[in-house]
């Protein structure tokens, strides 16, 4: 065992996971290439929303597979800033507007 | 951006047994990663044999008016080797001898040779079908002398490709040194006014593209349109095909892999992308590459390694089709390069 949560190299074995269950694994893999394949969405473009939320659901390994992605197909670092941006966005969104919970709650209780 | 070569610099970088060290030991001698060879043998596509020769690649010389970040030939203005005409008369020999069609003349800036354009006059009239200038761009505007490259590579219709790692400034700059991009685009400019890279003009203009750091190239085709509707929309150049070649971690890549601590996980990368179907066609089966100096490799990558042929015939002066395509191809760790995804080769990928 590594000292650390997060490994690298384990990255690279994450087809290893077919090892301990070979048939959600391969469906796993199979429905997650299909995902990405040229479709009505550019693959260009679901490399740029994969990218957004590998940092919304906070993944290194996803983060670093599609920084290296963006890397090959071209994408610029402005391109790819202002996907994460687009992430964030959403993300402070969502708790900002609970914040109308919050507001609702402190005007029913109040007098 | 360094603007001196290894060479000058004494990096060991410069020294090619100590590039082959390096590409032996660590994650190689530990087999963590199986040796190039391995991976054939487990393949059963080992040795690696020649096919009919169909590529010259000529490389006139080391010398460049640039230092690129990435360049495998360590060239730079600093870099004095360079063919001479009795050489480049050998080669025109074995050209008119040889089925060889195609003639590849790279350097360094292949330009800069004195004898540059005596070879190209002379080359056209021995019935080479494909006469390809691997041209750096910005030689033709470095200076006066050059300015009329354009027409002269279109009175002998020759087969212009050109590097350019990316369709913006920064990235460009990056690799080939600053100011290289801006150049480039008034150069390709000045290729597109005689007709050059025009549709359908018989003016052939490639460019080249190679990942400006530590990545794989991704698909070419795809990189292409992107390339094509930048360069059109930005700057109104048109050209024919873009090829996309993997960087190879010899001379400077390799410095840059191992100073940026990314060679053990490009190497990972390179090994992990192996693709048998792209041994089959990579361009060390259907080329040979000729030094300044005469002498012959696989490869361009093999020469700037000194990895001579593997052959009792050895120099331009000696050569013989039928003792060449007899010889094992000679193979390292570097040659993952070229095998790696859809594959890798002066012509782009070849799967």
């Amino acid at each position: 065992m590594s000292n650390t949560y997060y490994e690298p190299s384990d990255l690279r074995k994450f087809g290893n996971i077919t090892e301990w269950n070979e048939d959600l694994g391969k469906k796993f893999f199979e429905y997650y290439g299909s995902v990405f394949e040229e479709g009505a969405l550019s693959a260009r473009e679901k490399a740029l929303i994969a990218l957004a939320v590998s940092h919304v659901v906070k993944c290194p390994y996803c983060i670093d597979a599609y920084t290296q992605d963006g890397l090959k197909r071209g994408i610029t670092k402005e391109e790819m800033m202002e996907a994460v941006h687009a992430g964030a966005a959403i993300e402070s969104g969502a708790t900002l507007v609970h914040s109308v919970q919050m507001m609702n709650k402190y005007k029913k209780l109040s007098m | 951006m360094k603007l001196k070569s290894l060479q000058k610099r004494e990096n060991e970088l410069a020294n090619a047994k100590r590039q082959l060290e390096i590409l032996s030991n660590g994650i190689f001698q530990k087999e963590e990663l199986p040796k190039f060879s391995t991976k054939l043998a487990a393949q059963d596509q080992f040795p690696l044999k020649p096919k009919t020769l169909e590529i010259l690649q000529i490389n006139v010389g080391y010398m460049c008016n640039q230092v690129c970040a990435h360049c495998h030939v360590d060239a730079g203005p600093d870099r004095k080797e360079i063919m001479t005409r009795e050489t480049m008369q050998q080669c025109l020999d074995v050209i008119a001898a040889t089925g060889a069609h195609t003639l590849d003349l790279t350097g360094g800036a292949p330009e800069m040779n004195p004898d540059f354009r005596w070879f190209i006059e002379e080359a056209s009239k021995v019935g080479i079908k494909d006469m390809i200038v691997r041209s750096n761009l910005t030689i033709i505007t470095a200076n006066k002398k050059y300015n009329d490259l354009p027409e002269f590579f279109k009175k002998h219709n020759v087969h212009v490709i050109s590097s350019m790692p990316h369709w913006t400034e920064g990235k460009t700059d990056q690799q080939r040194g600053d100011g290289v991009f801006n150049a480039s685009i008034k150069a390709l400019k000045m290729l597109n006014a005689v007709g050059y890279g025009m549709p359908n003009s018989e003016l052939k203009l490639d460019l080249v593209y190679n990942p400006s750091g530590a990545f794989l190239p991704g698909d070419q085709m795809a990189l292409e349109a992107d390339f094509k509707k930048a360069l059109a929309t930005n700057f109104d150049i048109q050209f024919h095909n873009l090829f996309s070649i993997t960087n190879l971690p010899i001379s400077r890549f390799l410095d840059y892999l191992i100073a940026s601590e990314n060679y053990e996980d490009y190497m990972y990368n390179l090994v992990d992308a192996f693709n048998p179907a792209a041994v089959d066609n990579v361009m060390c089966t259907n080329t040979l590459s000729v030094s300044w100096d005469g002498w012959l490799y696989d490869c361009d990558f093999n020469q700037m390694l000194e990895l001579k042929v593997d052959s009792p015939v050895q120099h331009i002066r000696d050569f013989n089709k039928e003792t060449l395509s007899k010889r094992n191809i000679c193979v390292s760790q570097h040659c993952y390069g070229c095998t790696a995804g859809a594959g890798s080769s002066c012509q782009g990928t070849v799967v």
